[in-house]
């Protein structure tokens, strides 16, 4: 359906004139604050629909989406499925290998062979950082973002921000607290592109081997003060965790005792795992979080993943809805059943 | 007999210490004479107006890859000698990771025998450190010198083996072979892919950080100092490897190094930005090993050129296809094509007065022959200078000149820049090999 093929390709594409520009969801570092309120605002009417004896509506009926992934990913994969299922959109996920590349078949020919077909929006999960930036650079199909190594997950860090902002009314000066393999974590990175502009305080905790550097101001050139967020590093989780709003465990990999980042799990565990005694040191009506999937007796005690304060499942619903609002806002229609008019004007009103 | 008179240039040779107007007398392929007036002495000559050009030595290159046999696709030695021409290059020094590798006599004498045919400029090979740069074996180092070598190298990697390395030391003493070595440790760089620091974070990229090329510099210049042979660092790119070189050249140990002109001027914010600091790329263009680095390498870098604790400027011209570069970042190939631009990326330090223009021609001629004592094979006496019966090799410059790099304009079969599209002041105008004229451009006037 859209086509903006005259315009000149880049990975910032956006298509000025709408009242949703960004042709692409790549990361949160190019969101403005209204722009990320857009898109939870109309969050909140998805989480509506979703929740729907009959959750299904036409709004999205005739748009292709293909989830173009080349790492297994359970939850992210069929969260989009549903998302595109329930707006009536076509949904067809393609498992695709690094390997490829090895027979010639190169990550610009698959987005570009995808997009022949008439894909409207690719949905891309890869093992690489970056490389949903290729791919929107090649082809004027919509791009999302469901992760790229460590760099980026935008959809993750969106539910995030939907699920802190409706069970805590606000997100602006919040103290979210992120413990765990800051290093290797795309969930983190977002995150704290999404939390920092809409005003919380970001803490982010863990051992020193998995914590990347650059992250300190005095880390950059006073020119680049700007080019990464303004967070606070701190490798002790008791001092982390005290007085916060928001705790969220990052899954540990096995693979990181391997690779010798860590002497032991246990030893991780003990120093590191969010627990019930470390999160009484957090405000009374703190929620805990976790991007999933989640080893319980490592980063996170199985009591409290399970106990009152963890909004967990809350997390994966929402993140339903907001890949719903994310593709209803891509497609550039305006139709939502139910809706007197544009739903992302009425959203920003 | 050929005679080429270079009138009225502004003549540097910093071998000489020759620095004013003169002309320059090429005939029959070597320098005949050099002063004030001398071409209007000679009759039946091609001449050349250098008004308000600056004539120097051809430019030496210590880090080429040429990438034949094996590689054609990225470059040949036609194509990769072309782009010496126009960077002002005379003489290049060709690197063996080609496949096969370097690493017998068969391979070097191919490589000459392929110049021999195709080069526009003069090919010096390098032979491997270990068979197939695989970093087990030693070649043999007599058969590969008395095949033509001027160093060995197994760049592209760094010898990791401790005790291999002190072994290709010891033993090239006995040729006086320089040893080249691409110092990255490689447990240290594992699945990295640019410098390790905020900009890789931002990109979420893991790094190379720059110990892991301070280690094995430290390591690397020990072993040296053990046995008492001529270590020279490839491409250095950090302020910490800078010292290391610097303490040891104090301590007199036989250690000389080289820098590309693309870690002098660039830092690792090329991969990531280009116009502001929210909008990110991956810029694999810019993906090289060693990475570029910061600021405060940069300043240390140039300052231990204009000092002369880094001996010469090397291209570390490494051109690739574009399918090795339009990819996923860390798929991408590393490296960058670099001889069309070095002399005018290389400017950047004289225009912000931080380089005179004789000392950044002296790295770019005398200094890397004399680094690997070039000029004591046979055949190339005076190699680097313009001394009466060297060999007839002139770059013509304008300094001045501001121009738009254009990849696909190259010579090169490499058009991997990350300069497509910047402006570069500084420019070669003209390129006499042996002789012959092997490039010229509008602004050269025939007289």
């Amino acid at each position: 359906m859209t086509s903006t093929a005259s315009a000149p390709l880049t990975a910032q594409g956006r298509r000025p004139g709408r009242s949703w520009e960004h042709q692409h969801v790549l990361d949160l570092d190019d969101f403005s604050v209204g722009e990320i309120e857009t898109v939870l605002n109309l969050a909140d009417r998805m989480r509506e629909v979703l929740d729907r004896r009959i959750a299904r509506v036409p709004a999205l009926r005739g748009y292709t989406v293909v989830n173009l992934f080349y790492e297994p990913s359970t939850r992210t994969r069929a969260s989009f499925e549903l998302a595109g299922k329930v707006l009536g959109a076509d949904v067809i996920s393609v498992t695709a290998n690094t390997s490829s590349v090895v027979k010639g078949e190169s990550l610009i020919d698959t987005v570009r062979t995808l997009r022949a077909m008439r894909a409207d929006a690719i949905v891309m999960r890869h093992s690489i950082a970056g490389a949903p930036y290729l791919a929107a650079t090649n082809t004027d199909a919509s791009i999302i973002n469901a992760g790229d190594g460590a760099h980026a997950h935008p959809t993750q860090a969106l539910l995030d921000l939907y699920t802190i902002k409706s069970r805590l009314g606000s997100i602006a000066g919040k103290r979210v607290v992120m413990v765990g393999d800051i290093s290797h974590s795309r969930v983190a990175r977002s995150d704290m592109w999404g939390l920092t502009a809409m005003g919380a305080e970001v803490v982010l905790c863990g051992p020193p081997t998995l914590l990347p550097r650059g992250l300190r101001a005095q880390d950059r050139p006073a020119h680049a003060e700007s080019a990464l967020p303004n967070v606070t590093i701190e490798t002790d989780i008791d001092r982390a965790i005290e007085g916060a709003d928001v705790v969220m465990a990052l899954r540990l990999q096995s693979e990181r005792q391997q690779r010798g980042l860590l002497p032991s799990l246990h030893e991780y565990a003990q120093l590191y795992q969010v627990t019930a005694q470390r999160l009484a040191k957090a405000k009374p009506d703190h929620v805990l979080m976790h991007p999933g999937p989640k080893n319980e007796g490592i980063e996170i005690a199985g009591a409290v993943a399970a106990g009152q304060h963890s909004i967990i499942e809350e997390q994966v619903t929402n993140g339903v809805a907001i890949r719903m609002a994310l593709l209803y806002l891509l497609s550039g229609r305006t139709d939502l059943p139910g809706d007197g008019g544009s739903v992302t004007s009425e959203a920003r009103a | 007999m050929t005679t080429i008179a270079i009138h009225n240039g502004h003549v540097i040779d910093p071998a000489l210490g020759q620095d004013g107007i003169a002309d320059v007398v090429i005939v029959d392929g070597r320098i005949a004479r050099v002063g004030p007036g001398e071409g209007d002495a000679v009759i039946d000559a091609e001449r050349i107006d250098a008004t308000g050009l600056v004539v120097s030595p051809g430019f030496v290159d210590l880090h080429t890859h040429l990438r034949e046999p094996g590689f054609e696709g990225k470059e040949t030695i036609r194509t990769g000698t072309e782009a010496g021409a126009r960077g002002g290059y005379t003489t290049v020094c060709a690197m063996p990771n080609t496949m096969p590798a370097l690493d017998s006599r068969a391979a070097i004498e191919s490589v000459l025998r392929e110049a021999e045919a195709s080069a526009r400029i003069r090919v010096l090979p390098i032979g491997a450190i270990t068979v197939g740069r695989q970093g087990k074996e030693l070649t043999p180092q007599g058969e590969l010198q008395a095949a033509g070598v001027v160093a060995l190298s197994d760049d592209g990697d760094a010898v990791a083996d401790p005790s291999l390395m002190r072994h290709a030391l010891e033993y090239s003493t006995r040729f006086n072979l320089p040893i080249a070595q691409h110092c990255e440790d490689p447990s240290l760089v594992r699945d990295g892919h640019m410098h390790e620091g905020w900009v890789a974070t931002r990109l979420g990229l893991r790094g190379r950080p720059a110990s892991a090329e301070e280690t094995m510099v430290a390591r690397d210049i020990a072993l040296a100092e053990l046995v008492g042979a001529h270590l020279h660092i490839c491409h250095v790119s950090t302020a910490g490897s800078v010292a290391l070189i610097a303490a040891a050249r104090e301590r007199g140990a036989r250690v000389t190094a080289e820098v590309t002109p693309h870690h002098l001027t660039l830092t690792h914010e090329e991969v990531a930005f280009a116009d502001d600091y929210v909008h990110i790329r991956y810029n694999t263009n810019a993906k090289v090993n060693p990475p570029l680095r910061e600021e405060a390498d940069l300043e240390a870098l140039a300052n231990a050129l204009r000092d002369g604790v880094i001996d010469a400027i090397a291209t570390d011209h490494a051109p690739h296809g574009v399918n090795d570069k339009a990819i996923e970042f860390d798929l991408a190939a590393p490296g960058l094509t670099m001889l069309e631009t070095a002399f005018g990326l290389s400017m950047r330090l004289v225009h912000e007065g931080r380089l005179s223009l004789p000392t950044l021609i002296e790295r770019l001629t005398i200094g890397p022959v004399r680094t690997w004592r070039l000029d004591e094979i046979p055949g190339l006496q005076g190699l680097g200078t313009l001394a009466p019966g060297a060999l007839g090799d002139v770059a013509i410059l304008d300094p001045d000149a501001e121009w738009t790099v254009e990849p696909e304009a190259f010579a090169s079969k490499g058009k991997n820049t990350p300069l497509g599209g910047k402006t570069l002041r500084g420019r070669v105008v003209a390129t006499i090999a042996n002789g012959q004229i092997v490039h010229e451009t509008e602004r050269m006037v025939a007289l």
